[in-house]
């Protein structure tokens, strides 16, 4: 087995005497995508907060490349290559793109005594990148972020994060806020970014978006793993039904589908 | 593409080539796209506001006379609105500007003036004073999280006090002259051509380094991410803490300037002097486009505010309305303006939205 880039072993996180994770074990590998899954509340949010080093384990341990790490600060976890994108909040509205881009990292280029912000160069790069994940509307980095779909969005952070050479992309919940086409735009990019050897971290609690782009699942009821399997080990009702914290979510479908019928209409699926 | 060997084999590749980009297609600037810049509306509040006082105010209104004395009550307020705006801008606000003013006014006349220290040992204590109280007020914000509104209100207070109490136990009055020597006199405090306040000059420099800092260096993406988005800014790197501290620092030394500025061309100090800058400088900053809520400003929307300010403020003296008025139709005009860089913005925001040609 290769090493893999980040591992958790028997990680517990509570908040005083709120316990939110117990004993999660994980394996991160490069150029693959973990699909975190788990309804409303499960954990997840938290376990990619312990990953990015906004939370501490409360016990437990992480690796990165073998070697055990505590982040201090999610600047920390950044510096290593660690990039995430969180379920809210993360971009500035009312900031350019080309500013945005560069936060904390800008370009600036020598004039007389000074530096100057190197306001097109930041613009281009930014543009390039976003225009590179395939997101070709957007054609001037003058341009508020504000003024972006949640999509795009979502594209210019992995984009952002891409550009700064990230080792680690984790996305909560990318596509939750999304339209179909968006969606579908984002999961391209997901896919995009595993391919030039980046591992993804992809929270999500829609199945066909997880198996869309999920190499290796692991799924959160109320903050343990309940399952942990590759791709093509079960199917699309075996993790609805592990979502839905092992009812039978089947059963609920047919009594769905029995009220439509009984309505006249054509039976339709629930996702 | 789940075996093992696809996992090693990709391990180092942490930056896909760059070469294989799109090019970027070159931005396009147009009129469309200078009329939903969000200061656009400051800019129409101005010529407003001038097209109305230049009516009702007549000839001498726009005669030298006139000009000078909304430029000078403008530059005055513009000194400091300049660093209160970047204040707001990175989510913050100080109060204490309207004691700091007065304290410093003091400290110059009473190291200078009342001690006969030279001018220059007075200057530098009023300067190194309103540093101070800033280097206090952005590390109390800093350090206990208590917002600045509370924290600032409180040193507004105590620098209030400290300013009375030390001026009766020093002078044994809430007044003291000063005389300052030339180059003193002419370069900070003194009237060029018989009406313009030096400080207009002052103004229009401090105008030019904010500009810069704002807009031209990196300091500024940095303010404005800080108001924007606080925890993101922490995360990506920025200095939060010290930034903000030095935004403080730096409209410390602002409001002292001007309070030294004022004993100087004054020729004295009075203890009570300043208050009326609290509300005036905010007034500036939110009708020149500043978010009151951080995240979003320009230098030239809050020139544009102070100056409107400055317009009404002194225009009303040239029109034949009960100077009372001014301060409706200053409340009108920060309404607007509210309302209207709320319709700026979001039309700014909603440029990318629409479909591409
Ligand atoms: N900082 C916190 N303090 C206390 N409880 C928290 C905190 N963060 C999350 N929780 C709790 O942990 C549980 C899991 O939350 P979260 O990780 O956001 O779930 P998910 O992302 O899977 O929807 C929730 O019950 C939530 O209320
Ligand atoms: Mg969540």
């Amino acid at each position: 087995m290769p090493v893999p880039l980040l591992k958790l072993t028997n990680v517990n996180k509570s908040f005083g005497p709120i316990d939110v994770l117990h004993g999660i074990s994980l394996e991160i590998f490069a150029g693959e995508t973990l699909c975190l899954l788990g309804d409303n509340g499960a954990g997840k949010s938290t376990l990619i907060k312990i990953l990015s080093g906004v939370h501490k384990p409360t016990t437990g341990a992480v690796e990165m490349d073998g070697a055990p790490l505590a982040f201090d600060s999610p600047r920390d976890a950044a510096e290593r290559g660690i990039a995430t994108v969180h379920q809210f909040g993360g971009t500035f509205p009312l900031m350019s793109i080309g500013r945005s881009f560069f936060v904390g990292a800008e370009p600036t280029r020598r004039v007389g005594p000074l530096r100057v912000f190197d306001r097109k160069t930041a613009n281009e790069t930014a543009v390039r990148a976003v225009r590179k994940l395939g997101i070709t509307r957007i054609d001037d980095g003058d341009r508020l972020v504000g003024g972006l779909s949640g999509g795009e969005r979502q594209a210019l952070a992995i984009a952002r994060a891409v550009h700064f050479g990230a080792k680690v992309l984790i996305l909560d919940e990318p596509t939750a806020a999304l339209g179909v086409k968006e969606a579908a735009h984002v999961l391209r990019i997901v896919l995009q970014a595993r391919q030039s050897g980046i591992a993804v971290v992809f929270i999500t609690h829609n199945v066909v978006h997880a198996l869309t782009v999920g190499d290796h699942f692991a799924v959160l009821i109320r903050g343990a793993k309940a399952a942990d399997f590759r791709k093509g080990e079960k199917s699309r009702e075996e993790i609805t039904d592990l979502m839905a914290g092992g009812e039978h979510m089947a059963e609920l479908e047919a009594e769905i589908e029995g009220f439509n019928a009984a309505a006249g209409q054509a039976p339709e699926a629930v996702r | 593409m789940t075996s093992d060997a696809s996992r090693a084999a990709t391990t180092a590749a942490p930056n896909p080539a760059q070469d294989a980009a799109p090019p970027a297609p070159r931005a396009r600037r147009s009129l469309g796209g200078l009329l939903r810049r969000p200061e656009t509306g400051s800019l129409i509040g101005l010529a407003a506001v001038f097209a109305f006082f230049s009516f009702f105010g007549g000839a001498d209104f726009l005669s030298a006379g006139g000009f000078a004395s909304w430029l000078n009550v403008a530059s005055e307020l513009g000194i400091i609105a300049l660093p209160v705006g970047l204040l707001m801008i990175a989510g913050q606000l100080d109060l204490s500007i309207g004691t700091i003013l007065p304290a410093s006014s003091m400290t110059v006349a009473i190291v200078s003036g009342r001690f006969g220290a030279p001018i220059v040992v007075g200057i530098l204590a009023s300067l190194a004073l309103g540093l101070a109280v800033g280097y206090l007020n952005g590390a109390l914000v800093v350090r206990t999280k208590v917002p600045s509104f509370v924290v600032t209100l409180a040193t507004l207070f105590a620098v209030a006090g400290f300013t009375l109490g030390l001026s009766v136990i020093l002078t044994g009055s809430t007044s003291v002259a000063l005389t300052a020597p030339e180059p003193a006199k002419g370069l900070i405090g003194d009237y060029v051509g018989g009406k313009f306040q030096t400080s207009i000059f002052w103004w229009i420099g401090a105008v030019v380094v904010v500009e810069f800092v704002l807009h031209r260096s990196r300091y500024g993406n940095w303010i404005l991410a800080l108001g924007g988005d606080p925890v993101s800014a922490r995360n990506a790197g920025i200095p939060v803490d010290r930034l903000t501290i030095a935004l403080f620092m730096a409209s410390g030394l602002c409001a002292a300037f001007v309070g030294m500025e004022q004993a100087i061309l004054f020729n004295s100090a009075q203890v009570s002097a300043g208050q009326s800058f609290i509300f005036n400088s905010i007034i500036a900053v939110v009708v020149g486009g500043v978010l009151l809520t951080g995240g979003y400003g320009t230098v030239a929307g809050i020139v544009f505010g102070t100056m409107t300010f400055a317009i009404v403020n002194q225009g009303i003296f040239y029109t034949g309305f009960d100077a009372n008025w001014a301060s409706a139709i200053i409340g009108a005009l920060l309404l607007a303006a509210v309302l209207m860089n709320n319709t700026f913005r979001n039309m700014a925001m909603s440029v990318a939205a629409r479909p591409k040609a």
